[in-house]
């Protein structure tokens, strides 16, 4: 970071993206703030009709149909945000030294899905194991989607999955700008995705510990900091950044989307699933301090707060001790419309937020009919769009279980060198 | 059976394994995988086809029997004759 050692700046010149409201940056803002939600009945095995986030991007554009079927939903959606990512960036794959260029996805879990799917098949056969696929290992290995997407796209660099449960979107990111600051990579394919709405086990155990959203109207289901909400919407996503030191991206006339200016991820060290306030709050102190910021230089806070009723509350109270005093910061949340997309989830919500430096909107949180006081925020916009005199800097947070948080921070790019 | 109902029953597995290639034209006599993309994992995808459509073992040393179309043929009718299946299941 710039405060501290003389590391190179890494700057975002590509993002390429699914979510339940759209299968690029543009559809997906334009739902963000004309409040189109992407939330569906879903069935689900052993669960029946739940609520979700569901993707429909088209599989077959960057993959083969023999692939898709060998690999993973979770490939298939780093796949396809990694060639949209490429691709908006104006690299070329066939004119990059690949074994320069690496792939760090974050996941929240990794192979649910697959053993799900194996087992009910298995069951079929008498629980007869020699009906046991041979595909099940390379699925379920930690590293598999980002090993799909170096397979599709011929990357020969490192890769590997970031697992940090539903910060690993953000710790996907910030894993990109640190190989690019050790030189170790020239191009960092790097963010987050989650196939877990194909997996019943997540939906049944947020419902046995009473933290699965419910509501008749699935558009509604999803509402952080509402004094009604009930629980998580578990949806599918993903979304990748093309990353690059800031030297080479203005060397070959990069479009520069923001610069990747501070970030800090700590633990809480207190419980398996409850958040710590006091942890996040010093989480997202890290990343100022990292970024040589205060408070007063963030015009948007991005929460990652999941409608969970004791979790809204926590990041709340952690907002309010950073940036309570600060008039200039806005906040908002992306959940409201497209539920918890997991893995995905911070890197997704933070690609919502960047064309705020164009347009200087905030996009707002939907479905708060009454807000619950004790997570009530200065500036939290709601409802509808807010447009600010300027927007130079957004704060992303994603936490996640086992007490692990995440902040990072963008700037829109100065231009300078 | 005829020997080109099994071809159709070994072709159809084929089409599912690898939907991508264009199976119209495929010469029995000439090696799968010099026709077609197809590796290692995709063999073992057939042989398990066998296995949960019609309870027909391939043993591992016999893989190599699999190499053609022809070759699956001569292989196979005398195990789908043993079991009197005559006709492709789903």
């Amino acid at each position: 970071m710039r405060t501290t050692a003389p590391l190179p700046r890494v700057v975002i010149t590509g993002v390429g993206l699914t979510s339940p409201n759209g299968n690029d940056i543009h559809a997906f803002r334009n739902a963000l703030l004309e409040g189109h939600s992407g939330v569906v009945p879903f069935e689900t095995r052993h669960m029946g009709t739940v609520l979700a986030g569901v993707c429909d991007f088209d599989e077959q554009r960057h993959q083969s149909r023999k692939a898709r079927r060998r690999g993973t939903r979770a490939g298939s959606i780093a796949i396809y945000c990694a060639h949209e990512a490429f691709e908006s960036s104006g690299l070329e794959l066939e004119q990059q030294d690949r074994s320069r260029i690496g792939v760090f996805v974050g996941t929240t879990e990794h192979g649910n899905v697959e053993t799900e799917n194996e087992i009910a098949s298995l069951r079929g056969y008498d629980d007869d194991v020699r009906y046991w696929s041979h595909h099940h290992n390379p699925r379920t290995v930690a590293n598999n989607p980002a090993g799909e997407v170096t397979i599709n796209m011929g990357i020969t660099g490192p890769h590997y999955c970031l697992g940090a449960a539903c910060a690993a979107g953000n710790v996907g990111l910030i894993q990109g700008v640190q190989l690019l600051q050790l030189g170790v990579v020239d191009v960092a394919l790097a963010g987050g995705v989650s196939e877990s709405v194909h997996t019943f086990g997540i939906f049944a155990s947020f419902k046995a510990e009473g933290a699965l959203a419910q509501h008749d109207d699935p558009s509604q289901a999803s509402r952080p900091f509402d004094k009604g909400r009930n629980g998580i919407v578990v949806s599918e996503g993903g979304c990748i950044y093309v990353l690059e030191r800031a030297g080479d991206a203005m060397a070959r006339g990069a479009p520069i989307i923001a610069e990747v200016v501070g970030y800090a991820v700590n633990s809480d060290a207190t419980d398996f699933v409850l958040p710590n306030a006091q942890r996040q709050a010093e989480c997202m102190r890290g990343a100022l301090k990292s970024a040589g910021m205060s408070p007063e230089d963030v015009d948007i806070v991005s929460t990652h707060a999941t409608s969970t009723p004791l979790g809204d509350v926590q990041e709340a109270k952690a907002v309010r001790s950073v940036f309570g005093a600060s008039r200039r910061t806005h906040v908002n949340n992306t959940k409201s419309f497209i539920g918890h997309t997991m893995g995905a989830a911070g890197a997704l919500e933070l690609a919502g937020n960047l064309p705020a430096f164009l347009d200087r909107k905030v996009h707002p949180t939907i479905n708060i009919d009454e807000l619950d006081e004790d997570c009530a925020l200065e500036n939290l916009v709601v409802d509808q769009p807010k447009t600010l005199p300027t927007v130079d800097a957004v704060l992303n947070n994603s936490f996640g279980m086992l007490g692990i948080n995440s902040s990072v921070i963008v700037k829109k790019w100065d231009g300078a060198s | 059976m005829t020997n080109e109902a099994l071809q159709k029953i070994i072709l159809d597995i084929i089409h599912d394994i690898a939907p991508d290639e264009d199976l119209s034209d495929v010469e029995p006599s000439i090696r799968l995988r010099d026709q077609l993309d197809l590796d290692s994992m995709d063999f073992l995808d057939i042989v398990m086809e066998l296995r949960k459509r019609y309870k027909i073992e391939v043993p591992e040393e016999d893989y190599m029997e699999l190499a053609t179309l022809d070759g699956c043929v001569s292989y196979l009718m005398p195990k789908f004759e043993e079991k009197g299946i005559t006709t492709a299941s789903a």
